[in-house]
């Protein structure tokens, strides 16, 4: 472990360059039509959007933990966690939001070959390539390795035929990375690949699907005789298993991450609650008792789960065995989350039931639209259940 | 602050740990129990706990403590929660050793501090007099008289009072039953005449007095400190042993849990093991995650009593619900694993049952917890 004082030290470096470089008008939660994700058709809000991630990523602070070679600032642990606590600190928005940062730079970092690395890793850290996830088919969800979309080696090339489902921005994306089967004889997880395909290949289409919040953040993704160059294999042919897990891993203490983050952004439960329901001229205390129970609950189970993070990363960088934590983070911060947001919309009351129109401000229909994307978060990425199932089967060692 | 223990923690641990399993294990508890012992803990053993300095653990150096701290003494408690150890730790380490060093006159520490880490005094604190924690609610009156006071009232559930070798007792030297200010830690030893002390039996045999003040009189020596003054530490003192039995709530939880998986690995039924049937899988899955949280909060709660940390009092009502509500959980869903063996008293298991239930009334319930944590974020 790296000395306190150098950290403090480095902790008053960041706090400077935050407040040099980060434009003030970053410096308030961003709605979700105000996120930057980058790529090469990328969209910003404003001037201030655009500059925030040039200079993060022209420092490697998109992705602070990457080493220098890969457009990474080659933080370490500790480093990057004092980072964070600094723009949290400030309320300065990440300036960019990528499943290439998340999910699949890590990855290359780890199985990729150097030609890998230096096309794509760079790329992602930058900005300029926005990726999506093609995991799941409509026969294989859960059961990811039931998967189906088939990749066929002709020359130096893969030809890739199927269907993936729930793809996230899709229609964005300018690159996707695939699992597909490559062995159809092979037992089901043997016979898979990590495939990375680029969308503006002839034969790939999207087509939107609509959530229940009414947005349409995913699609379905038809591949139809797609030629891949056969350099796009991560990791070796019918090992893409031992690369989608190491991914999902990434991708599961993200969800959780995220979500910790919001929370430590957005207005507090008993705030908004002081406002929508307020307190006892007398008693100083809220006037709707059970609500105020039950915020409290969720106010202790949010300090719980953030102080069990804190330790399962202390322990990390003591160099302590990995306990399968991020089984746990997941299905504890999404479900925690889904309790918060539902929360939310019970203490506006009717306020918190609007869908559109002005009798409901911004704020109060934003909240109404992220509850209900919430009640994804316990499915996406790996449902509740199915951490159930890992964390008794690989943390508790109940027998299958 | 770090949750990754040092290696000197890790060694306090491995000591609590054996020392437990050897001098305290639950076979104890059960002599103790069946045997209706007057006293209801082995003093030998709490005398030879005293010499592994865990008895003083966080009593000062120049009090005759070991100095250790919090973050290790939650390590001792949380090995005597594991075996259910009767110890007069959260009556007399936790709750009157820190009424002492808060309130006391440096003469009152060095008589009394010392012969606490030597093992050799027990000292009960009493405060609740009503049905549930109440801990401004105080009857107890403490009046000025011409050679000192006179103490008249009733005090129940004070751990330890039928041994210890004295009170301390919170009293109200002024304002209404409700005031905040206006309490007094007043020190009343053992066989004072007009002091009735009445054994109560518990449920998991954790022990615990009623105890009658009838126009007791007292010098003016007996008061700790100054008069009316209890009040600003009353709160450290009750958060300090309130982080504590939730270290030791934590040792219990643990146990269970660690013996609920054992026996769902072991006991078959339709031809497998129970483990490995998804309805208990998720529960046990479910349970595992609780215990992770609590352990957190708990490892915090400590470590924030070292460094005297300004949200004290909220870590310590998060900790005490927190441990509180996983232990009532974790120990019913023991119980209904094992199915019939665990609604026995052959099994351990019904054994953390019971404590569960007590350790919950102990300063405080969740209910109590969440709404004081309310208060102090203001809402
Ligand atoms: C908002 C959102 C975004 C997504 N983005 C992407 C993306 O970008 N890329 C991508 O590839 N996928 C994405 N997904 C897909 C996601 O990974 C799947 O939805 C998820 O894996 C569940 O699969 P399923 O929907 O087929 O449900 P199913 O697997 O059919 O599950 C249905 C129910 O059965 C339960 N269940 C299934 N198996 C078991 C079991 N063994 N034991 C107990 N219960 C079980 C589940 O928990 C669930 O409650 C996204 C999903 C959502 C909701």
């Amino acid at each position: 472990m790296i000395d306190r004082d150098e950290l403090e030290c480095f902790r008053g470096e960041v706090r400077a360059w935050l407040e040099e470089n980060c434009p003030k008008s970053m410096r308030s939660p961003a709605r979700e039509d105000e996120d930057v994700w980058g790529g090469r058709r990328a969209t910003f809000p404003s001037g201030d959007a655009k500059s925030w991630l040039e200079r993060a990523a022209a420092k490697g602070f998109t992705a602070p933990t990457w080493p220098k070679a890969y457009g990474g600032a080659g933080l370490s642990g500790d480093e990057a966690r004092i980072l964070e606590e600094e723009r949290v600190r400030i309320g300065a928005r990440v300036p960019l939001k990528s499943l290439g940062i998340w999910m699949l730079g890590p990855v290359l970092l780890r199985f990729g070959t150097e030609a890998q690395k230096v096309q794509h890793v760079t790329g992602i850290a930058r900005g300029e390539i926005r990726w999506c996830q093609g995991y799941s088919e409509p026969g294989a969800g859960s059961d990811l390795a039931s998967l189906s979309m088939r990749a066929e080696r002709d020359g130096d090339s893969y030809v890739v035929n199927g269907q993936k489902v729930w793809t996230s921005h899709a229609d964005k994306a300018d690159w996707i990375f695939c699992l597909v089967r490559t062995d159809a004889k092979a037992p089901k997880h043997e016979g898979i690949s990590f495939l990375l395909i680029d969308m503006a290949t002839k034969g790939v289409s999207v087509k939107p699907i609509t959530l229940l919040s009414g947005a349409s953040p995913f699609c379905e993704t038809f591949f139809e005789d797609v030629r891949v160059p056969a350099e796009n294999l991560v990791g070796p042919l019918n090992g893409g298993w031992t690369v989608a897990k190491a991914l999902l891993d990434h991708e599961r203490s993200l969800i959780s991450q995220i979500r910790d983050a919001a929370a430590a952004n957005e207005e507090s439960l008993e705030s908004l609650a002081r406002r929508y329901i307020g307190l006892g001229a007398e008693s100083g205390i809220l006037n709707d008792p059970s609500l105020r129970d039950r915020i409290t609950q969720a106010n202790m189970d949010l300090l719980c789960n953030k102080l069990t993070m804190r330790r399962s990363s202390e322990a990390r960088a003591a160099g302590l065995p990995p306990g399968n934590e991020t089984s746990m983070f997941k299905l504890y911060g999404t479900e925690l989350n889904k309790r918060r947001r539902e929360l939310m919309v019970l203490i506006a009351g009717f306020q918190g039931l609007g869908w559109e129109g002005d009798s409901f401000s911004r704020e109060e229909l934003t909240r109404t639209r992220d509850w209900l994307r919430s009640r994804a978060n316990s499915i996406e990425g790996g449902s509740t259940e199915i951490q159930l199932n890992i964390i008794a089967k690989r943390v508790l060692g109940l027998p299958d | 602050m770090s949750f990754v223990l040092t290696e000197e923690q890790e060694s306090i641990k491995r000591t609590a740990k054996s020392f437990a399993s050897e001098r305290l294990p639950i076979t104890n508890l059960r002599t103790l129990r069946d045997t209706k012992d007057a006293a209801g803990i082995s003093h030998d053993a709490w005398r030879a706990m005293a010499d592994l300095g865990l008895a003083g653990a966080a009593i000062p150096e120049a009090f005759g403590g070991s100095a250790l701290g919090y973050a290790e003494l939650g390590l001792v408690l949380e090995e005597c929660g594991r075996t259910l150890a009767a110890t007069p730790l959260v009556s007399t380490v936790l709750l009157a050793a820190n009424a002492i060093l808060l309130a006391g006159t440096d003469a009152q520490k060095s008589a009394l501090l010392p012969p606490i880490a030597r093992g050799e005094s027990v000292v009960a604190f009493a405060l609740d007099e009503g049905a549930r924690h109440a801990p401004q609610r105080i009857s107890t009156r403490l009046e000025a008289t011409a050679g000192g006071y006179r103490l008249t009232g009733e005090k129940v559930f004070v751990l330890d009072g039928h041994i210890a070798n004295a009170l301390i007792v919170v009293a109200r030297s002024a304002g209404v039953d409700d005031a905040p200010d206006g309490l007094t830690f007043v020190l009343v030893p053992q066989g004072t005449p007009g002091v009735t002390v009445t054994r109560t039996n518990l449920v998991d045999t954790r022990n615990a007095a009623r105890v009658r003040f009838d126009n007791v009189t007292l010098p003016a020596s007996a008061v700790l400190g100054t008069v009316g003054t209890a009040r600003a530490h009353l709160d450290t003192v009750l958060d300090r042993a309130r982080i504590g039995i939730a270290a030791e709530m934590l040792g219990a939880i643990q146990e269970t849990f660690e013996r609920t998986l054992a026996y769902l690995k072991t006991r078959k039924q339709f031809g497998v093991a129970i483990g490995s049937f998804q309805g208990l899988k998720h529960r046990a899955a479910a349970l595992f995650c609780e215990i992770e949280l609590t352990k957190s909060v708990v490892m915090d709660a400590l470590r924030a009593i070292d460094e005297n940390r300004p949200d004290l009092a909220q870590l310590a009502s998060a900790a005490k619900a927190r441990a509180t509500d996983t232990f009532l959980t974790v120990t019913a869903e023991a119980v209904q694993m094992h199915g019939g063996i665990g609604v026995t008293d052959d099994l351990d298991i019904g054994l953390f049952l019971k404590r569960a239930r007590v350790c919950e009334m102990t300063l405080g319930d969740s209910a109590y917890h969440r709404d004081r944590y309310a208060r102090l974020l203001g809402y």
